[in-house]
């Protein structure tokens, strides 16, 4: 398998979110400002990676009968190993991000890849494809906390672009984009882009 | 040797546990007086706030930080039902929510008067005091009590007199973003400044209503707009202000310190 088409490509053609469908729960949750949406990418393309390596260096060793807890215990492992040193070094940004952190141990692209693709190949490759992977979901969430925060609030990274009507400026806050529906919207229009760009990719119908 | 075996499985299982454990508890010890650190700092910052300072104020080195909140900050220990102001407890050693669930240090509030729903107080609890030119300016009451889904954290800060709301400002509470989580607003916590929260008889009087206050009407001191969408969670905290300004609450602590400012 050649190295650069594992790194690449989940970043568009095989996207975790957009494509393979996975971990959309904490791109709804977690993309109303651009700030938390950077913490959560980098703790879930850390994870990612990681747990790629971890599970690939012991899948020749793994039975298969125990190896989904084996995985699931390093990915929780990791997770929490990022969601303490958060609350040490980051205090105020994993007060935002609370329960998701933790939630990544139920990221299905976590589980996903390390079924998928970690448990098949070597170490290098399984850590290419964590990045991958990572830029994958960060390259959407940041897209989708870019949309939210900037026409939802009328703020990027916290400092303000569109004065907002409601403190006499002109811009009126579109509320649904704060909302998690917002998220869904924005997420089905970037599906329906890349489908249409990509039309290999649209399903044959029954 | 074939990878399934009975004693490959526990080996496999027992390697990976160790190994994770290694890393969960090495991280958990080694990080905790980092974590312990930042959750006094928010604390304190919280309690700053709700004395009136601002974020560009409390945006500042840990040591400034730190020296801003000693010099400018006097917490008391206070017994809830005399009012009494307690010597030789250092505050610090005082953990509000355990002492509020051991049985020996907190008592069962009668049904009647469990406003707030949290169907146990401690006997003693820490209240914050700041000072400006030996005066007291703002007297900052840690509050708390159930909202629709969770229970709401945050201070309530009364002016010197006692009887006016200057900011509250919650901290910690689970209700839903956009509708109950706009407790949290910056426009909503304006509304509460310079509301009354006692009637002329001394009974907490304050009340969040549906809609918006009419300026004109008589009780318009004592009212605050409601949040749509969010009528339990408004009721919640209307009551968890009530409860904690009450005889069950800071009430006979606060008669004390409005006896003490006027003898003054």
């Amino acid at each position: 398998m050649n190295a650069k088409k594992v790194l690449l490509n989940p970043i568009i053609g095989e996207n975790p979110i957009t494509i393979q469908m996975l971990g959309i729960c904490s791109a709804l949750a977690i993309t109303t400002k651009l700030e938390t949406a950077i913490t959560m990418c980098f703790a879930v393309t850390f994870v990612l990676i990681l747990s790629n390596l971890a599970i690939s260096l012991i899948r020749n060793v793994t039975p298969s009968s125990i190896r989904m807890i084996v995985e699931m215990t390093i990915i929780a492992a990791l997770v929490i190993f990022v969601d303490q040193t958060l609350k040490a070094f980051a205090y105020g940004i994993s007060k935002q991000l609370s329960v998701f952190v933790g939630l990544i141990i139920t990221n299905c692209i976590i589980m996903g890849r390390a079924e998928a693709f970690a448990m098949k190949n070597g170490p290098w490759l399984s850590i290419l494809d964590g990045i991958g992977n990572g830029l994958g979901y960060s390259f959407i969430l940041l897209t989708v906390a870019f949309i939210r925060e900037l026409f939802g609030s009328g703020k990027l990274l916290g400092y303000e672009i569109l004065p907002l009507a409601t403190d006499g400026g002109w811009y009126p806050a579109n509320g649904l984009l704060v909302l998690a529906p917002g998220a869904f919207f924005i997420i089905g229009f970037i599906i329906w882009a890349t489908r249409t760009l990509k039309p290999e990719l649209v399903e044959e119908e029954n | 040797m074939h990878k399934d075996t009975i004693g490959r499985t526990l080996g496999v299982a027992v390697a990976v546990c160790v190994a994770c454990s290694i890393v969960v508890s090495s991280a958990a010890v080694f990080l905790k007086p980092l974590q312990e650190a930042n959750q006094l700092r928010d604390m304190k910052r919280n309690i700053l706030a709700a004395a009136g300072f601002s974020d560009e104020q409390l945006n500042v080195s840990t040591e400034e930080f730190d020296k801003l909140y000693d010099e400018m900050i006097d917490t008391e220990v206070v017994e809830l039902a005399t009012g009494e102001f307690l010597t030789g407890v250092e505050p610090e050693d005082i953990d509000d929510r355990k002492e509020a669930k051991n049985r020996e240090l907190s008592m069962a509030i009668p049904d009647e008067q469990d406003l707030a729903k949290i169907k146990r107080r401690a006997n003693r609890r820490k209240i914050h005091l700041y000072r400006e030119d030996g005066k007291i300016k703002r007297i900052i009451l840690p509050v708390y009590g159930k909202g629709l889904w969770s229970t709401m954290y945050g201070y309530l800060a009364l002016a010197g007199d006692g009887r006016t709301i200057k900011s509250l400002a919650f901290y910690e509470h689970g209700e839903t973003p956009g509708l109950g989580g706009e407790i949290d607003n910056p426009r909503w916590k304006a509304v509460w400044i310079g509301k009354t929260a006692y009637d002329e008889k001394g009974k907490p009087r304050i009340e969040v209503i549906k809609g918006t206050v009419a300026a004109d009407s008589p009780r318009a001191q004592y009212q605050v707009d409601g949040i749509s969408g969010a009528t339990i969670t408004g009721r919640g905290v209307e009551k968890l202000v009530r409860f904690w300004l009450d005889e069950q609450g800071y009430g006979p602590a606060l008669d004390k310190l409005r006896a003490k400012e006027a003898a003054q």
